[in-house]
């Protein structure tokens, strides 16, 4: 079955299930496979209570994203990992999720250590971090256990290296620890807290998630957000990903000991989250987003004092990061950490960053565009070296891309009247189902949603980007010195809460 | 070299003047809510309804907002008719125990106060903080984090965050505590050497947050372990959550 049979659908629009006619399972592991094989990167695997699965299958060279499904009369089928590797994280979620064993899987463990959602209250509460690591054998092997709770302030994970001295031969990750029942709070939703709990799934990502989610719920209500609206949304999550690459470079500067650049990135990212605050109230960009437009609008008398702040803003942080770009000392330990070959992070379905740093072209923003994207074109930025340089110079590059994009936003705001708060949304389409993609900071954020015959959630699905991210760390450690380990891990930034959900 | 020093030169030095001055907050800022009971019509519910987190309740003066549920979404503003709730700008809302956090909105707001005269002696003028994330979305993270930047520069002020429990004087806990964090939790806190201290920051740290309502955590950090400053906010502003810490050292007192 070739994938030009399945049915495309469009970032963000819905399509009725009776639509997506359920292929049989033999035709749906086909289907994946297939496209996976011709280039597709699998964005999305998931199941349901009703033991339905649902794929998407992203063609970002394309620009085309194709939803398949089935209906297991089983909770089993056989597992796609071991011809598709981009998989396995997913299997191993379906597995833990809803008790469906994908048989023959290789390293079937559990992703975020809770109870099954279907029944199973007997069983005990597995134990986070509990289970087999991967181990390697020999005289002068040794294991090295991090975590969960680390040195500095970050969040909880468990790292486990095996060692032959200094170098590191594997590295295993076990998260879970911040696990809090999102993608379950959301089931029969939307509730009042559903967009709380959006903005926080992955709380530095506030604007990237919470936008995939009320793009959502606009496509299932069918109401369409203003142009305007849509550009003040742009404007929040250029703010949001300045932010946080400028905080990235002063932090990885730290990391080498190159401290000008680390110190005054530290405080440059505050005003690049100041300029965010002065809009909605929130460093963070809580509260600036609501289903069918905004709730802080960003009127010409603002946009004109915030214009000022953005220019000076950004002359400071390139004169931060010209520092980092010119010392040998720092750029050495760059270029020699944390290598990942384009061909890893195609098998392993990477996104975002250090996707980009790999030269593989991909960016939600340019592929499958949403919003303002639309009519304003975003390149993406690639670097070839696919190391921690490569890493950082992506991030320099698309700060200075979300600048030009934020000024002249800001310039074009002032020409269009303000709007008023949208009033709550109509109901939801019942039995459609809605994908939506946001090229947030570190990559994609992809938000699934299946409703039921009342037009509630009967499924809600997030995927951060560390979701696919976490593994090309552990990859990119291999043969590395474990004294690089916070280097590398910072370069990626990945979150464990946007993870564990 | 000389780059570096042109740049800190043209940079100049930039680390707040706080506490002897404010710095700007923004103006949509979200602080301490005023509640003006005397506008709300008789048996009007709208702002308890309204409210997703269930933090407002009504007591003999009207309505009562507990800021140690609030999320600051705010759903009670918009749902008032009569203007009766408002955030002001006030970003002081640290304090020393649970039932302080809640506001009729017009008294005074009991702030943090300082630690005992023993636990000042010991911990006043070096206080060193374990940070531990049990669920956190690392909005709170972050900003405790900021706090460490030289904009805030928190070693003056004699508080640094350490990376070893045993070199902590107490904890900074974030997030709503999920189950699988408990243990490791518990642990950090009995690696504490005492006495000890513990500060719960932000909405989930308190309560439980966005997350209150899901058996997959366990509502905040009191139910594992004692806590002595409670910081409200989704997530609170870096200067609320200093604000606290210097209220706890006896380092600001009213009305700073």
């Amino acid at each position: 079955m070739s994938r030009r049979a399945l049915n495309p659908v469009k970032n963000g629009q819905p399509l009725a299930l009776a639509e997506l006619a359920p292929l049989s399972l033999v035709d749906f592991r086909e289907a994946i496979l297939e496209a996976v094989q011709e280039g597709d990167r699998l964005a999305c695997l998931c199941a349901d209570a009703q033991l339905r699965l649902f794929a998407v299958l992203a063609d970002d060279a394309g620009k085309t994203l194709r939803v398949v499904r089935t209906q297991l009369d089983q909770p089993r089928y056989p597992a796609l990992t071991p011809v598709c590797p981009q998989a396995h994280l997913f299997e191993r979620e379906l597995a833990e999720q809803y008790g469906i064993v994908p048989e023959g899987h290789p390293w079937l463990k559990p992703v975020r250590y809770h109870r099954p959602w279907m029944g199973g209250e007997s069983q005990p509460l597995p134990l986070p971090g509990v289970m087999d690591f991967y181990r390697v054998e020999g005289d002068e092997v040794h294991e090295v256990a991090v975590g969960p709770v680390h040195a500095g302030v970050i969040e909880p994970g468990h790292f486990r290296f095996q060692c032959h001295g200094e170098t590191v031969f594997h590295l295993e990750i076990a998260l879970g620890y911040q696990h809090r029942g999102v993608e379950q709070a959301l089931e029969g939703g939307p509730h009042p807290l559903s967009l709380k709990q959006a903005e926080t799934a992955a709380g530095d990502t506030s604007i990237g998630h919470v936008w995939a989610y009320c793009r959502n719920l606009e496509g299932l209500a069918g109401v369409k957000v203003s142009a305007r609206a849509e550009r003040v949304r742009g404007v929040a999550l250029e703010l949001e990903r300045a932010a946080n690459h400028v905080g990235d470079l002063g932090a990885l500067s730290g990391d080498v000991g190159f401290l000008p650049t680390a110190s005054f990135c530290g405080r440059l990212r505050g005003d690049w989250l100041n300029l965010s605050a002065e809009v909605c109230g929130s460093r963070l960009g809580r509260n600036w987003l609501r289903p069918g437009g905004l709730q802080h609008d960003l009127d010409h008398a603002l946009a004109e004092r915030l214009l000022p702040r953005l220019e000076k803003a950004w002359v400071e942080t390139q004169d931060a990061l010209e520092l980092l770009w010119g010392a040998a000392s720092a750029m050495i330990r760059f270029e020699v950490a944390g290598h990942l070959t384009p061909v890893q992070a195609r098998e392993i379905g990477l996104v975002g960053v250090p996707a980009r740093a790999c030269g593989i072209s991909l960016d939600v923003r340019h592929d499958h565009p949403f919003g303002p994207y639309k009519d304003h074109a975003v390149v993406p930025v690639l670097a070839e070296s696919g190391n921690v340089h490569s890493r950082a110079w992506v991030r320099w590059r698309e700060l200075s891309e979300s600048h030009r994009t934020l000024a002249s936003a800001l310039k074009d705001l002032g020409h269009t009247p303000c709007e008023a708060r949208p009033g709550p949304l109509p109901g939801l389409a019942a039995d459609n189902l809605c994908v939506s993609l946001i090229e947030g900071w570190r990559g994609e954020v992809l938000h699934l949603a299946v409703t039921d015959a009342e037009g509630r959630f009967a499924r809600y699905k997030i995927v951060d980007p560390s979701f696919h991210n976490w593994f090309g760390l552990a990859l990119a450690l291999r043969g590395e010195q474990i004294s690089d380990f916070p280097l590398c891990n910072k370069s990626f930034n990945l979150s464990y809460c946007g993870h564990d959900l | 070299m000389m780059h570096i020093l042109l740049s800190r030169w043209r940079q100049g030095h930039r680390t707040l003047p706080y506490p002897k001055e404010l710095p700007d907050l923004p103006a949509r800022f979200q602080g301490l809510p005023r509640i003006e009971a005397a506008k709300c019509p008789e048996g009007c519910r709208l702002c308890a309804e309204a409210c997703p987190v269930a933090a407002i309740g009504f007591g003999p003066g009207g309505p009562t907002l507990d800021l140690g549920r609030c999320v600051f979404c705010p759903a009670c503003v918009e749902a008032c008719p009569e203007g009766a709730i408002a955030f002001t700008g006030d970003h002081r809302l640290a304090t020393t125990s649970r039932e302080a956090l809640v506001t009729t909105g017009a008294d005074r707001y009991a702030r943090a106060e300082e630690l005992g005269a023993e636990l000042k002696r010991v911990l006043g003028r070096s206080l060193k903080l374990r940070v531990v994330s049990a669920g956190g979305c690392n909005g709170c993270e972050v900003d405790v984090n900021v706090l460490g930047t030289l904009a805030w520069d928190l070693g003056r002020f004699g508080i640094q965050y350490v990376a070893s429990p045993r070199h902590a004087d107490g904890l900074l806990v974030t997030g709503p505590v999920t189950r699988n964090m408990e243990l490791a939790l518990r642990k950090t806190y009995d690696a504490v050497p005492g006495p000890k201290i513990v500060i719960a920051v932000g909405a989930c740290a308190i309560q439980g947050g966005p997350y209150c309502h899901r058996e997959e955590q366990l509502g905040g950090v009191g139910s594992v372990l004692p806590v002595d400053l409670y910081i409200p906010g989704c997530p609170p502003h870096p200067l609320t959550i200093l604000d606290g810490l210097l209220r706890l050292i006896g380092k600001v007192k009213e009305p700073r």
